[in-house]
C-alpha cells in the first residue's frame, strides 16, 4: 500500500482520467459533481503528493476532495500510462495513511464507528441482520452455496427486497445454499476503500475463519461489491472459495432452462455496477439474464459497460453521500441519462446503485415513469407470474 | 570469439543440373537452365549477380535444394559483402536497433519444457485454454530470445552469426531442454541457421504443431470437428523447416478441415508479400497478395489459417473483404475443442 | 481594496458558492500545470456558466482592480494560465455547450469550456461527415484556448493553424463588454472571423487572454470521410526530411504530416518516423492517393534512404488515434509526471539544424528527449518540439530540463523561428527581438483595450 508514496508524483495531469472511451463528457463522478479540477483524478494525485511533500496541511477539504472519490475505476480504465492499473491503490493508500492519522471527514469516521461497533454501515443491531430473511434456511455444511447478503441485502430497505427475490428464485430453482443470518459479518470492501486496514484485515480473517469453518466452499454475493473483495483480495489471506456474482448464478440456471421467466413487456436500461463490470469484468451476465425474458428490450445508455458511469455510491458513499445534493449528483445525472433512452425501468445488479438511483429517479420527479429495480425482482415477479 | 561460418558445399552445386533454386524461383525469371547455372556460378564466386539484386528475400530456394545446400543463406552472404541492400536502410537500421539484446529478460515460471513468444506479442494472446495446459507459464519472450532470422531479409547475416549464439545460451541457462517454437522462424532457426553455421544446439527445438497435434490427440474426446475448407498460408519460414508441413494435414485430419487444393500452397505456396512492400515497394506485393487471396477465393476456402502472426498482420484484414475467415492455426484447435478464438481482427475501422 | 472575504462574496453572487473557491487545495492546484514554470497561486477560483457571469466578474476585477486569468484546461505547458500575480482564475469548462452545428455552411459554435474530446465525439455521432483539426494535446483541452494559442492540428497541413479556422468569435472585453467578432457581428451566420470586415479577431487570437476573454467561438469544420489510413516513413538523414516533407504536401493529398525523432524505445534510434494520414470515401480513393504518395517518394525509395515500414494493427492503432496518447506517455518516460517542449514555429529547411541541436543539448544537460514536427500549411513552416521529460521528484532532472528548453528556444529565434506559446521568459526574448514599432503597437492595444491591466497580467507585458 505504501508504494503510492515514491509514484504518485508521476501522473501528468493530463486529465484522461475525467473521459470515457468516446470522450462524450466527463465520467469520473466527482469531477462531474463539482467541476474544480481538485476533484478529478489527476487533482487528488497532485494534492497527495502536495501533502506527502508538506506543500499543503491536512484539511477537511483536503479529505473532503480524498474521499468523494467513489473508486469507480474509470481514471484507470482511461489513463494511458504505465501505471493505470495502481491509480485507485493509491488513492486508497492515502486514506489509509489519512486514517492512521485520524484525519478523515467526520461521515467516513462514523461509517467506520458502526462497521466497528455493529458490524453494519447503518448502525443496525446485528440481532436484526436476517429480519429480512423470513426463515431463509441457514447455511449447513453440505450445502453447495453460502448465499453472502451483505450489509445493504441485510439492512437497506431496496437491498432487503433484493434479497428477498434472490432467495425465492434460488428456493424456485432448487439450488442448494443456505445464509449465515446474524452471523454474517460485513464483507469490508467498503471499509477496505476508504483506507481502514485495520478494520478490513479484522472482518477479512473473521469471514475467512466462518467460511472455514463451515466447510464453505461455494459463496454466491448478492453485491458486487462483497464479490469483489472477496474474489480479489480474501485469497491472499487465506480465502478458499469459489465467489460467484448472483447474475453468473441466475444466467446459468436460465440457461439450463432451470428459470423460465414468463412474458413480460418492458422496454430497460441497465447499469453496471463500477465492482461488477470495471473491476470483474462482469458485463453479460446480467444483460443475457435481461435479454433471456421474452418481451423485453434491452435498451443502452450512452456510457455503457466499461464506460458507465458510477452511481456515486462506492466507497461507502451509499452511507456518506458525500456527493449529494445537487442536480450534478451521479446518481442524478445517471437517473435522467436512463430516461433518456426511453426506458420504463432501470435495470441494476447491485444493492448500492438500486438504493442510490432509487432515491435519484424521485429527486429527478422521474419515479413514476422510471421504474428502478434489481435485476432478481424482475426475475422474481415473473416466475411468480406464471 | 571469432563469428561462425556458412557451411556450404559448392561441389554440390558443380553436379546440379536442376538449379532449383533459381529455376523454381517466383520472383527470378530462370526458365533457362544453363543461364541459370551460370547466374548461380557468379553467386557462389562471389561475383556480380542479377541474383542478389533481384532476390525477394522469400526463403523458398532453402526449401527447393534438393542437397540443403543452403542457396538462400548464401545469397544473403554475399548481398551482405558486397553491401546491397535488400531493403531500405533506414529500415535495415531499425530492425538492427529494435531487437538488439538489451539484458531484460521476460520469462515465466519456465521449467525444461517451455514455450518461446520469441519477439511476437500475439502469442500472449493465442496461448490460452486446454491445449496449453500445464505449459502456459513456462514461457520466455523478447530480445534476448529473440531468434534473429528476420535479418536473412535484410542481408546481415553478421548479426545473426554475432548474436545467435549468445541467443543460444540465454535459452540454455534457463535450464531448457526442449523448446516449444511457436513460430516457424524460430524453428527453422534453431534447426537450419544454426546447423548451417555450425553453432552448438544445447536444447532442442519442437515445433509447435507437433506439439499440437500432440495436445490434440490427448484432447480427442473434446474435438467436434469443423467441417469446413481452409487455405493455408504457409510463411517465409516454413521454407527452413519443410518437413513439419506434414502436421498441417495431420492437424487438419484431426479437426476435420480440408485443406483446399489450391495453386499457392505447399511448394508453390505464395509470401504473404508485405516484406516485399517494404523491400522493393507495393507493385510486387499488391500483385502478390491479390494473386493468392483471389487463389483461396477460387477454390472455395472459407477459412485462411495462419501460422505466422506476421502474415496474419499482413493479409487478415485483406482476405476478410474477400470473405473468407482468417484465423490462427492455434485458434483453429481451440475452436474444434469448444474453445473461443482468441486473435481476432480489430476493427479496422480507421477512427476519424 | 475590498477585503478578501468581501471580494468572495461578491463573487459568490455572481457564480454561486459551489463555484467559487479559496480553498488552499483548488490554489494549489491551480497554481501550476504540468511544465515547469514556478506556481503561483490564485486567491480564487472561479467557475462561471454564462457570458453574463464572466462580464459582472470582469466588472467587479476592474473595481477592485484584480487580475483575472481565464483558462481552458491548462495544457500548454508553458505555464500561461498561472495567475502571476494572483487574483481570479476563471475556470471555463463549464461553459459546456455546443451551440450550433450549421453543415451547410461547415462550421460549429462552442461555448468557451468545451472540450476537443466532446466536440470530437459529439460531430461523430451527429455529424460523420464532419470534423475539426484535433491537436494531439489530451482531450480535455478547450477548443477556444487551442484557438487563443495559435494550436496546431491534424488538418493543418492542409489548412494551417487550428486559430486559422475560427470562424467568429464573443468577446468580453477586458471592461466588461460584450462584442462579437466577424461575420457574426453583423450576420447570424458564424462563417468568418474577418473578411470582408476588418479582421479584429487578431486583438484576441495569441494574446493568451490579456486583451479578454473569448466566451463562445465559431470554428471551421471540414469534410470527414469514411476512411483514413496512415503510412509510415523511415528516413535516417535528416537533410533529406524538408524534401519530404515538400513532396509529401505537393501531393495535396496527405491531410497531415507528422515527423517524430526520440533515442527510446530501441526501434526509433536512429531513424526519422514520418507519418502521413491520408483519407478517402472507397478503397479506390485510398489506394489512388497511397499511389500518389509512393510516387512522390519513390526516388528516395529507390536510392534506399527512404524506407516504408508496413503496420500491424497493434501499432496502427496508437498512430490513428486522435488525440494520440502518446503525446501524454512521454511524460512517464522517466517514471517522473512531467515534460515541456519549446515548439518553436519555423521554416522547414531549418529541420537538419534543430534535429543536431535538440541532440547536442540533450546530451550537454542529460535529459531524455523527443522530437515531434507537423507540418502546417502547404509547407509554410512546422512546429518542431524540442520535447524533454523530467521526474517531478528529482528538482535536479527539473533544472536541467528547464536550462536545455531555453537553450533551444534561444538557438530557434536565433536561426529565425518564433517560438510558440511562449512563456513569460521567452515572450520577453521574442519581444526583445520584435521590430520596435510592432511592440509600441502591441503596447497601445493592450492598453486601449485593458486599461486597469488587470487581464492576465506578467503576459505580453511590453515595457
Amino acid at each position: 500500500m505504501q508504494k503510492y508514496v515514491s509514484q504518485i508524483h508521476r501522473c501528468f495531469r493530463c486529465g484522461y482520467c475525467k473521459f470515457p472511451t468516446d470522450y462524450s463528457s466527463f465520467n469520473c463522478p466527482s469531477y462531474r459533481r463539482f467541476r474544480f479540477d481538485s476533484y478529478s483524478t489527476g487533482g487528488r494525485l497532485w494534492l497527495i503528493y502536495a501533502w506527502l511533500k508538506g506543500e499543503i496541511e491536512w484539511s477537511e477539504h483536503f479529505a473532503e476532495i480524498l474521499y468523494t472519490c467513489t473508486t469507480c475505476k474509470n481514471c484507470a480504465e482511461q489513463c494511458p500510462m504505465k501505471f493505470a492499473p495502481d491509480i485507485v491503490d493509491w488513492i486508497v493508500g492515502a486514506r489509509s495513511d489519512m486514517v492512521e492519522k485520524g484525519k478523515i471527514p467526520p461521515r467516513v469516521a462514523r461509517f467506520f464507528e458502526a462497521v466497528y461497533g455493529y458490524g453494519n454501515p447503518f448502525k443496525q443491531l446485528r440481532s436484526d441482520r436476517a429480519v429480512w430473511a423470513n426463515g431463509t434456511k441457514k447455511y449447513a455444511p453440505g450445502d453447495e452455496y453460502l448465499l453472502y447478503v451483505g450489509c445493504l441485502g441485510s439492512y437497506d430497505e431496496n437491498g432487503q427486497k433484493m434479497a428477498r427475490s434472490l432467495v425465492d428464485i434460488l428456493n424456485a430453482s432448487a439450488v442448494s445454499f443456505g445464509i449465515l443470518g446474524e452471523e454474517e459479518e460485513c464483507c469490508g470492501n467498503e471499509i477496505y476503500m476508504l483506507g481502514e486496514t485495520g478494520l478490513f484485515q479484522n472482518l477479512m480473517e473473521k469471514n475467512n475463519q466462518k467460511f472455514k469453518e463451515l466447510g464453505v466452499s461455494k459463496v454466491i454475493t448478492l453485491c458486487p461489491h462483497g464479490y469483489n473483495t472477496m474474489k480479489n483480495i480474501y485469497p491472499a489471506s487465506g480465502g478458499n472459495f469459489e465467489v460467484y456474482h448472483y447474475t453468473q448464478i441466475l444466467n446459468d440456471l436460465i440457461k439450463k432452462n432451470k428459470i423460465k421467466p414468463s412474458q413480460a413487456k418492458a422496454k430497460i436500461t441497465y447499469q453496471d455496477p463500477c465492482f461488477l463490470g470495471r473491476y470483474n469484468n462482469i458485463y453479460d451476465e446480467p444483460r443475457q439474464i435481461l435479454q433471456s425474458i421474452p418481451g423485453i428490450k434491452l435498451v443502452e445508455m450512452e456510457r455503457t459497460r466499461r464506460d458507465a458511469f458510477c452511481c456515486g455510491g462506492g466507497s461507502g458513499n451509499f452511507v456518506t453521500d458525500l456527493l449529494a445534493g445537487s442536480a450534478d449528483s451521479p446518481a442524478r445525472i445517471r437517473a435522467r441519462e436512463a430516461y433518456e433512452t426511453g426506458a420504463d425501468t432501470l435495470a441494476v445488479a447491485c444493492p448500492s446503485c438500486l438504493t442510490m438511483l432509487t432515491d435519484a429517479v424521485k429527486a429527478e420527479d422521474l419515479d413514476d415513469k422510471l421504474a428502478v429495480k434489481d435485476i432478481s425482482q424482475i426475475l422474481k415477479e415473473l416466475l411468480s407470474a406464471r | 570469439m571469432p563469428l561462425p561460418k556458412l557451411k556450404f558445399d559448392k561441389t554440390k552445386c558443380a553436379e546440379c543440373k536442376a538449379i532449383s533454386c533459381l529455376v523454381k524461383c517466383q520472383y527470378m525469371d530462370f526458365k533457362d537452365k544453363d543461364k541459370a547455372k551460370k547466374e548461380w556460378q557468379k553467386v557462389i564466386n562471389g561475383e556480380d549477380s542479377s541474383v542478389l539484386k533481384s532476390c525477394t528475400t522469400c526463403y523458398a530456394c532453402e526449401e527447393y535444394c534438393p542437397f540443403g545446400n543452403h542457396p538462400f543463406y548464401l545469397i544473403v552472404e554475399r548481398q551482405e559483402e558486397k553491401g546491397i541492400l535488400p531493403a531500405p536502410r533506414p529500415i535495415i537500421t531499425m530492425w538492427i536497433n529494435q531487437c538488439q539484446p538489451v539484458g531484460r529478460f521476460m520469462v515465466g515460471k519456465v521449467e525444461e519444457r517451455a514455450l518461446s513468444y520469441c519477439l511476437l506479442p500475439q502469442f500472449n494472446t493465442l496461448v490460452k485454454g486446454k491445449l496449453f495446459d500445464g505449459i502456459a507459464l513456462s514461457v520466455i519472450f523478447g530480445q534476448e530470445f529473440f531468434c534473429n532470422a528476420v535479418y536473412l531479409h535484410y542481408a546481415k547475416a553478421s548479426v545473426i552469426k554475432d548474436r545467435l549464439p549468445k541467443i543460444v545460451e540465454n535459452i540454455k541457462k534457463q535450464g531448457i531442454k526442449e523448446l516449444v517454437c511457436l513460430h516457424d522462424e524460430c524453428y527453422g532457426t534453431f534447426t537450419s541457421l544454426t546447423s548451417a553455421y555450425d553453432i552448438d544446439m544445447p536444447f532442442k527445438p519442437i515445433h509447435y504443431y507437433e506439439y499440437l497435434y500432440g495436445r490434440l490427440k490427448e484432447l480427442k474426446d473434446l474435438i467436434k470437428p469443423l467441417n469446413i475448407k481452409a487455405a493455408y498460408q504457409r510463411n517465409c519460414s516454413a521454407r527452413l523447416c519443410p518437413e513439419i508441413d506434414h502436421y498441417v494435414d495431420d492437424i487438419f485430419g484431426l479437426l476435420g478441415v480440408e485443406r483446399v487444393k489450391r495453386e499457392y500452397d505447399r511448394e508453390n505456396a505464395l509470401c504473404c508479400a508485405e516484406i516485399f512492400r517494404m523491400a522493393m515497394g507495393p507493385v510486387l506485393a499488391d500483385d502478390v497478395q491479390k494473386r493468392n487471396i483471389n487463389d483461396m477465393v477460387r477454390f472455395g476456402a472459407e477459412y485462411c489459417v495462419f501460422n505466422c502472426p506476421a502474415c496474419w498482420d499482413s493479409l487478415a484484414h485483406k482476405v476478410v473483404k474477400q470473405g473468407i475467415k482468417p484465423i490462427h492455426m492455434i485458434d483453429l484447435c481451440k475452436l474444434a475443442i469448444g474453445e473461443e478464438q482468441a486473435l481476432k481482427l480489430p476493427e479496422l475501422v480507421a477512427e476519424v | 481594496m475590498t477585503t478578501t472575504s468581501a471580494l468572495c462574496d461578491s463573487l459568490i453572487k455572481i457564480v454561486g458558492k459551489n463555484f467559487v473557491s479559496n480553498q488552499k487545495e483548488e490554489r494549489y492546484f491551480y497554481a501550476r500545470d504540468g511544465g515547469l514554470m514556478p506556481p503561483h497561486e490564485p486567491d480564487f477560483v472561479v467557475m462561471p456558466k454564462t457570458a453574463e457571469e464572466v462580464q459582472e466578474i470582469v466588472k467587479l476585477a476592474n473595481r477592485e482592480k484584480v487580475p483575472i486569468v481565464p483558462k481552458g484546461a491548462g495544457l500548454a505547458l508553458t505555464g500561461l494560465v498561472i495567475p502571476q500575480r494572483g487574483g481570479i482564475v476563471l475556470d471555463m469548462k463549464r461553459m459546456d455547450r455546443i451551440l450550433e452545428v450549421n453543415e451547410k455552411a461547415r462550421y460549429v459554435v462552442v461555448e468557451a469550456g468545451v472540450t476537443q474530446g466532446v466536440l470530437k465525439s459529439y460531430l461523430q455521432k451527429h455529424h460523420p461527415h464532419l470534423r475539426h483539426s484535433i491537436p494531439d494535446s489530451p482531450p480535455v483541452a478547450t477548443i477556444v484556448a487551442n484557438a487563443v494559442i495559435h494550436g496546431q492540428g491534424r488538418l493543418s497541413q492542409q489548412h494551417g493553424f487550428n486559430s486559422d479556422m475560427v470562424s467568429g468569435l464573443e468577446v468580453v472585453l477586458p471592461t466588461g463588454e460584450l462584442c462579437r467578432i466577424g461575420s457574426c457581428s453583423v450576420s447570424k451566420y458564424w462563417f468568418s472571423k474577418g473578411p470582408p470586415l476588418p479582421d479584429l479577431s487578431g486583438l484576441f487570437l495569441g494574446w493568451f487572454g490579456t486583451t479578454g476573454i473569448i466566451t463562445r467561438l465559431g470554428l471551421k469544420l471540414y469534410p470527414c470521410k469514411k476512411m483514413r489510413d496512415i503510412m509510415l516513413f523511415l528516413a535516417d538523414k535528416a537533410e533529406l526530411i524538408p524534401d519530404i516533407m515538400l513532396r509529401l504536401s505537393h501531393t495535396e493529398m496527405v491531410e497531415d504530416v507528422v515527423v517524430s525523432a526520440a533515442p527510446l524505445p530501441l526501434r526509433f534510434r536512429g531513424t526519422f518516423w514520418i507519418m502521413a494520414y491520408i483519407t478517402g470515401d472507397s478503397d479506390e480513393e485510398l489506394e489512388f492517393k497511397r499511389k500518389m504518395v509512393w510516387n512522390a517518394l519513390w526516388e528516395y525509395f529507390e536510392s534506399r534512404d527512404l524506407g516504408f515500414l508496413s503496420v500491424s494493427p497493434d501499432m496502427k492503432a496508437p498512430l490513428m488515434s486522435m488525440p494520440s496518447k502518446d503525446t501524454s506517455r512521454f511524460a512517464d518516460v522517466s517514471k517522473g509526471g512531467g515534460f515541456q517542449y519549446a515548439g518553436p514555429i519555423t521554416p522547414i529547411e531549418k529541420f537538419p539544424a534543430f534535429i543536431r541541436k535538440l541532440e547536442e543539448v540533450a546530451t550537454k544537460y542529460n535529459v531524455f528527449y523527443a522530437s515531434t514536427t507537423r507540418l502546417i500549411g502547404a509547407g509554410h513552416c512546422m512546429m518542431f518540439s524540442f520535447s524533454f521529460s523530467f521526474n517531478r521528484a528529482n528538482t535536479d532532472e527539473m533544472a536541467r530540463a528547464k536550462k536545455a528548453l531555453y537553450e533551444c528556444s534561444k538557438f530557434a529565434l536565433e536561426e529565425g523561428g518564433v517560438l510558440w506559446k511562449a512563456d513569460i521568459y521567452e515572450q520577453r526574448l521574442l519581444m526583445d527581438k520584435m521590430d520596435p514599432n510592432t511592440l509600441v503597437l502591441m503596447k497601445k492595444i493592450k492598453q486601449l483595450l485593458d486599461p486597469n491591466g488587470i487581464m492576465n497580467p506578467g503576459n505580453w507585458e511590453v515595457k
